[in-house]
């Protein structure tokens, strides 16, 4: 029987698994709302602005592993869809988005809600494709999953003209699709595994500096197992947070920008880096000429061109880190030297001492709000056990800093392109895929208006998220700039006339609390806990003068932090 | 240092926008770029001129192999091969100077396609740096236009860029 290239979209995305999308209608996509409509397998989740949508997405891939889909409009929606998109491909996440577009024989005549979408998103997809002929349509659904989830992941968009959706064919789902010209290499070359192991084997000061490719290949365990066996300090980025357990003894912190101060040391002092799904990121190298002076790298990476970007390595190894992982844990057990452990006693006893200076220690007499003491005790009260996702400034590095993360992917934040709006959105994602898990946003009063709409979508379908507002009254990141280095002029940093937060998120049907004395914050949390199917707004009002400490600052090295 | 790169990509609208956005987006040089599509429709060739570190090189080919567009890709600087590129030029022809670029001509190889009582077009086929030397031993003034092809380029022997 034929199908309408709408009714085929539908049909595809169940026959992929597709269990929640989530868009906004428009007029290029009114089709395939109407095939939506029509079935009950496929849950839609209308946001209230297509950057949402696309956050969305993103947030419930980075919880699930499953890739997030989306569905927007031509134009303005599908212009909308673009931060969203951005996001997920610094940070390598998995999402397909289906735009609409206007019919093929408009195509490039300035139609209503026309844009250039292939053009326009071009820069920061995986790949692109635009369907001119329903008999592609299902092909092409397929091989966007199948670029979206394998190699190095990243989002996927499918531009659908019109015509296309309405158009009719016989419906079949290829079960496997291969592309001569996409081949992600996963399996570690053995002479590199070799190579590696014999550099790891002789190390002094052994560092592992691990990215969001572990999360993202599901790699913790076999990190953990390898960690363990050779007793190496492990350090995770912004994004690898939680791919170790960050309550172990091995464990030495976040690195980079406001990374530990032992972190940032044992990386600056170490002999032999290995370094796994992890991409030199310019926040956690700081000048890169001042880069691990003393060490050979050995470099993991599903992507071959992150390795030797920024850094030149020694021992490059392309594979898929679980994999790789595997392969080397192999080769350890074949090999009979190991790191001299004298050395490696000594290295640890030097890293123990940096540990010592605790360098995230903090006022904790202050008869404000400290940001600090909401997360700790956030992390006291969730039981370490929740699902935080972030928005962008301050209170995100004081997240990083401040909740342990002993699981992957519980901790949700836009490491590579910086997204303000990015968290709330997100924590619907994560929200939606566990129903009856604690998901908490920490926000700032900044971000949170940059989606704040979507306390309507919790409304709709009733999201009991927790939002952490850590209200300083200030674009903090960018007033602790000014301060450091523009002397003090806080030049548009400074946010007048915010709403009553807690009036607002009452009018959206919800709870909202306002806290500004450190003996509340608490019983705030705990009450807040409580209220398992509310959504409730803690409007936390903290210390405007908090700044993140420690910090490497701009064309300093790894072992130039600013303390407090 | 100068490389020339060959690709063989999927022949698909939108295939040469991704090829020239990475080079834009990540600020590589780009000398030339010309792309035709091959004996096997579904695949397009394009070769590019490039220049820079040999970091930078390893990473413009990296990052081209990373399109999921590109098929196959050499770097026709890696070993021995040949490259050409067609050049017209016309030039002020006038009684006097016929005879000079006639004989210009032949000593560069070149073949004169086009004639009136004031002009001729002269066709040459060779390395970037043949044409070089061909428009430099021209009078300036004399020329009125260029068109080069840009550079095409294969391996020498039994190295080939197939599928």
């Amino acid at each position: 029987m034929e199908l309408t290239g709408a009714e085929i979209f539908v049909r595809c995305l169940q026959d992929e698994g597709v269990d929640l999308l989530f868009g906004y209608p428009g007029g290029a996509v009114l089709h395939i709302y109407d095939a939506l409509y029509q079935q009950d397998k496929v849950r839609h989740i209308l946001v209230r602005h297509e950057q949402a949508a696309t956050h969305a997405a993103d947030g419930y891939a980075r919880a699930t592993g499953r890739p997030g889909c989306v569905l927007v409009t031509s134009g303005p929606g599908a212009t909308n869809a673009v931060t969203g998109i951005a996001t997920a491909y610094m940070d390598s996440i998995p999402m397909v988005v289906f735009t609409g577009q206007v019919p093929t024989n408009l195509i490039g005549n300035d139609a209503f809600q026309e844009v250039d979408n292939i053009g326009i998103t071009r820069p920061c997809v995986k790949h692109n494709f635009l369907v001119k002929d329903v008999r592609d349509l299902a092909v092409t659904i397929k091989k966007a999953f199948y670029v979206a989830t394998t190699g190095r992941p990243g989002p996927v968009v499918v531009d659908i003209p019109k015509d296309v959706s309405a158009a009719r064919c016989e419906y079949s789902y290829p079960k496997k699709v291969r592309m001569r010209s996409y081949n992600p290499t996963v399996k570690g070359h053995a002479g590199q595994i070799k190579r590696a192991v014999d550099l790891m084997m002789q190390a002094r000061r052994p560092m592992l500096y691990t990215g969001g490719g572990v999360i993202l290949d599901n790699a913790s365990q076999q990190l953990t197992e390898l960690a363990r066996q050779l007793n190496f300090p492990i350090t995770n980025t912004l994004m690898g947070l939680g791919a170790y357990p960050a309550t172990d003894r091995q464990f030495v912190g976040m690195l980079g920008m406001h990374g530990t101060y032992e972190a940032n040391m044992a990386m600056h002092n170490c002999d032999v880096l290995i370094a796994i799904g992890a991409r030199f990121d310019d926040r956690v190298t700081g000048n890169i000429e001042k880069f691990c002076p003393t060490a050979k790298i050995i470099h993991i990476d599903v992507d071959p061109a992150s390795i030797s970007k920024n850094v030149k390595v020694d021992v490059p190894i392309v594979g898929s880190v679980g994999n790789v992982l595997e392969q080397l844990s192999k080769q350890i057990g074949a090999v009979k030297t190991r790191p001299d452990p004298e050395a490696l006693a000594a290295w640890w006893e030097q890293i123990e001492e940096w540990r010592g200076l605790d360098c995230l220690k903090y006022d904790r007499d202050s008869e404000l709000v400290k940001p600090q003491y909401v997360l700790e005790t956030l992390y006291k009260v969730t039981n370490g056990d929740a699902f935080v996702t972030s928005d962008v400034g301050q209170h995100q590095m004081w997240a990083a800093q401040f909740y342990k993360f002993d699981q992957p992917r519980r901790w949700i934040n836009s490491g590579g392109l910086g997204t303000m709006g990015f968290g709330f959105p997100a924590a619907m994602g994560v929200q939606l895929a566990y129903p009856d898990e604690t998901v908490c946003c920490i926000t700032g009063e900044g971000s949170i208006q940059m989606c704040i709409q979507e306390l309507s979508t919790c409304l709709q379908y009733g999201l009991p998220i927790k939002i952490i507002n850590l209200n300083n009254r200030y674009l903090g990141m960018v007033r602790q700039w000014q301060e450091f280095f523009y002397q003090k002029r806080y030049a548009m940093s400074y946010m007048e006339s915010l709403p009553n937060f807690v009036k607002l998120a009452e009018s959206y049907g919800h709870v909202g609390m306002q806290i500004d004395k450190p003996q509340d914050v608490e019983g705030a949390l705990k009450e807040a806990m409580q209220l398992k199917d509310r959504l409730v707004f803690l409007d936390f009002i903290t210390d405007q003068n908090e700044n993140v400490y420690p910090m490497i600052p701009a064309g300093a090295g790894q072992n130039e932090m600013i303390l407090i | 240092m100068r490389h020339i790169i060959s690709i063989l990509m999927e022949n698909e609208a939108g295939a040469l926008s991704r090829v020239a956005g990475l080079f834009s987006a990540r600020a590589y040089n780009i000398e030339s770029l010309t792309v035709a599509a091959t004996e096997d429709p579904s695949l397009s060739r394009m070769t590019i001129v490039t220049s820079g570190t040999d970091e930078i090189i390893e990473q413009i080919i990296k990052q081209l192999n990373k399109l999921v567009d590109v098929v196959r890709l050499m770097d026709m600087t890696d070993g021995p091969h040949i490259e050409r590129e067609m050049m017209m030029v016309k030039v002020r022809a006038e009684a006097g100077q016929r005879e000079e670029f006639k004989r210009l001509a032949d000593i560069f190889r070149g073949r004169i396609i086009d004639v009136t009582e004031s002009t001729y077009v002269i066709e040459l086929t060779g390395d970037s740096a043949k044409l070089d030397a061909f428009l430099q031993a021209v009078d300036t003034g004399k020329i009125i236009e260029v068109v080069r092809s840009g550079v095409s380029g294969i391996a020498r022997g039994e190295k080939a860029l197939t599928i």
